[in-house]
């Protein structure tokens, strides 16, 4: 991958000197670069997740956040790149992971009770052609204890208001009982009581000892709520602790001026791969 | 006019009645998935497009086997999904007008395929693709005795008069007479149904989390487009299956109609697959009786069975629109009149709560006709003496002491929400009117420790 701005020089994690595949590492991901369509939408990551950590995707629109997540999880093809889990390939830790879409990635008119989405949480464990047996339909009813919605588990899912929604595909995932949770804006468009669930929800799983990996577009509360932070804009821009990381300077970088050249850069890829003129 | 008659005769309209059911079935069952998924279109569209892959395998088995027209169908289903995709991608257009242009233009070559030379004596022709030939099944020689239903074959047919062959020359004399048992259609489609039923009782789950969240479903390892690929090969099979029984239009009602009218009646997945089942029993049976009933009526002749069969999902469907108890058009109507009744009797006792503010606590029947317009005066009028929360005395109109209580919660919710929107939300005070009007009407009300609203009005103390 060619040096396409100045920015590139000065990123503070460098492929060499990172100890190789650590498999204390719950996530590695090495030179990953995602396309829709011949645009790239992520171009050359390189990032290891530290464990049990609640970590943050931040960056503007369009800069790859959820692309990062579905590509992790194989939800896109990667054009190239490699994505370990504990230094094991994606097949051999399915199970060890859990994923909350975006709410607005499914049809909430869909025929199913808040409690039988939970329950889906649980068909990794079910396994194949078996029904959900009461020990599954239990656990299902303790993960939305959980978030504060046992009463409204036999409730359509189209009767749930935004926040309750979110709540469910939160319970889906700590239904999951996995130790590396993929979170995609789970506080898009929640109300105040939701977010704190949700808050509350985090920290009890990193008290578990659990890791969780989410997009988060609130540049206020992440200091409050997460203990890393993955600055995006195509590339990693900066990542680590909040503390460390997250300061005026990397936030310019992320969001600011300079990587619109970037920007331009690729879209000038895109349109001579598909053969287009420049305008 | 005269009476609907319709007399079951076992050996015209066993089979018949039973392709069509099983036709419907097996293809409402189905048709439950591509309807959650927002795809109905998809059944269109393999109906269509299975005709070339059938004429292509009848070329390269050179026979009508069944499991050549299957392999054949199942093939045209996948790439009739995988065309779909490809031209929704390349073509950059909505997955409607995809699945219109794969298959209008796979269905054309299968009619040419089938106009040309080298398949013209096969009977596959496009009149029969259509509407089917459920007429067709009729049995030669049912069974005269119970006896007979338990002997097997009854039901796979045996020789009852062999043939007579001259001895000298070797001529056929007169040729064998069989007893026909049931015929292959039926059988294809039974074993259709139970293996859709099969696929579909296995992996139900698994196809509900497909449909529901792709996305999670694979990153748990349940590939969705593998179980979606998966489900278009059964309806292929289904499709074929049907094809030649009952013909393409059945197939494709009998995809949607059922699985939608379902989806009218219930929120449960299980539920409305069992409510589609039963539509789909109901549409055949009923469809397939009305071919023959309704045009005795006029002393004509039985209209075609599969055709009337698809009317009766379409007139099922009607009817669902109109009275589903959720959904409903009968419904809605019911319950916007009962929040236009609630809201004019709210309106009411809230306008004699001001008068009765006012030392005015008899209003003359003509005053609050100016406030609470016409009709819905009469109506909450009725209801509030109903209640016991007014007298009507000699065209005066007075609150019981239940209705003062009443009228002051809904003047008290209403000057709440003023001050609320004044206070906390920011808004001008005299814009605040019309929106308190509205919530005035609903069970929240703002907590807050006011006195009196924007408007200076004492707020009634709550009870």
């Amino acid at each position: 991958m060619p040096e396409l701005s100045p920015t590139a020089a000065r990123r503070p994690t460098n492929l060499a000197e990172r100890p190789e595949h650590s498999p204390d590492s719950p996530l590695s991901v090495h030179a990953m670069t995602v396309a829709y369509h011949r645009k790239p939408v992520l171009w050359d990551v390189d990032y290891d997740a530290p464990p049990n950590r609640l970590i943050a995707i931040v960056g503007p629109n369009g800069a790859g956040k959820s692309t990062l997540i579905k590509g992790c999880l194989g939800l896109v093809p990667r054009s190239s790149g490699q994505v370990e889990f504990w230094g094991r390939p994606h097949g051999e830790a399915r199970s060890r992971l859990g994923y909350v879409p975006q709410r607005e990635s499914v049809d909430w008119d869909f025929p199913v009770s808040a409690l039988d989405v939970v329950c889906m949480g649980r068909y990794r464990r079910i396994g194949w052609c078996r029904p959900v047996s009461r020990k599954h339909k239990r656990a299902s009813l303790d993960a939305l204890d959980r978030v504060g919605m046992a009463d409204l588990a036999k409730r359509q899912i189209s009767q749930l208001s935004g926040g309750q929604q979110q709540r469910v595909f939160l319970a889906r995932a700590l239904a999951q009982e996995a130790e590396l949770y993929f979170m995609d804006e789970p506080f898009a468009g929640v109300d105040a009581a939701t977010e704190r669930a949700i808050v509350d929800v985090l920290r009890d799983l990193r008290a578990a000892g659990r890791t969780v990996i989410a997009v988060h577009h609130d540049l206020q509360t992440v200091p409050e709520y997460f203990d890393d932070v993955i600055l995006l804009n195509m590339r990693v821009v900066a990542s680590g602790p909040v503390a460390e990381v997250f300061t005026q300077e990397n936030l310019h970088q992320t969001y600011g001026g300079r990587l619109t050249l970037l920007a331009e850069a690729a879209e000038a890829v895109a349109r001579a791969a598909s053969g287009e003129r420049a305008p | 006019m005269s009476w609907p008659a319709f007399q079951f005769d076992v050996a015209l309209d066993l089979f018949p009645m039973l392709a069509g059911l099983l036709a419907a079935v097996g293809c409402g069952l189905l048709g439950n998935f591509l309807v959650l998924r927002r795809i109905s279109l998809m059944g269109d569209a393999i109906s269509h497009s299975v005709l070339p892959g059938l004429v292509i395998a009848f070329l390269i088995a050179t026979s009508r086997s069944p499991l050549a027209m299957f392999v054949g169908a199942a093939v045209a289903g996948i790439a009739t999904v995988v065309l779909v995709e490809l031209v929704k991608k390349l073509g950059r257009v909505e997955p409607g007008a995809a699945m219109g242009v794969v298959f209008s233009v796979l269905f054309a070559l299968g009619v040419l395929l089938i106009e040309s030379a080298a398949v013209r004596h096969v009977d596959l022709d496009a009149d029969c693709v259509l509407h089917g030939q459920l007429e067709t099944l009729f049995w030669t020689t049912p069974v005269q005795s119970w006896d007979e239903v338990f002997q097997l074959r009854t039901w796979t047919g045996y020789v009852i008069d062999p043939a007579v062959v001259n001895p000298e020359t070797g001529e056929v004399v007169r040729s064998a007479i069989y007893h026909q048992g049931v015929p292959r259609q039926v059988v294809t489609l039974a074993v259709m149904v139970l293996a859709a039923f099969a696929f579909v009782g296995l992996l139900f789950k698994e196809l509900r989390i497909a449909a529901f969240d792709p996305a999670l479903a694979t990153t748990l390892g349940f590939n969705a487009s593998a179980l979606h690929y998966a489900l278009m090969v059964f309806v292929a099979a289904a499709t074929v299956a049907s094809f030649e029984a009952v013909g393409s239009i059945l197939v494709i009602a009998m995809l949607i109609c059922p699985a939608a009218t379902a989806r009218l009646m219930t929120d449960r997945l299980l539920a409305q697959i069992a409510w589609s089942l039963a539509f789909a029993i109901a549409a055949s049976i009923g469809g397939y009786v009305a071919a023959t009933a309704i045009p005795s009526m006029w002393g004509k002749e039985p209209v075609n069975a599969a055709g009337s069969m698809t009317v009766a999902a379409g007139v099922l469907l009607t009817l669902a629109i109109v009275v589903s108890p959720k959904h409903g058009l009968v419904v809605r109507a019911i319950r916007r009149r009962r929040l236009a009744a609630s809201v004019a009797l709210d309106d009411l006792l809230a306008a004699l709560f001001r008068f009765a503010e006012q030392g005015e606590p008899k209003v003359p029947r003509a005053r609050l006709a100016q406030l609470v317009p016409g009709i819905r005066l009469d109506r909450a009028l009725g209801l509030a003496r109903k209640r016991d929360l007014v007298t009507l005395d000699d065209g005066l109109v007075a609150l019981t002491p239940t209705g003062l209580d009443t009228g002051g919660a809904i003047i008290r919710r209403h000057r709440l929400w003023e001050t609320y929107l004044v206070e906390q939300a920011g808004v001008s005070p005299d814009h605040v009117h019309e929106t308190a009007e509205r919530l005035e009407h609903l069970p929240p009300q703002p907590d807050l420790p006011a006195d009196t609203d924007p408007h200076g009005k004492a707020i009634p103390p709550g009870v």
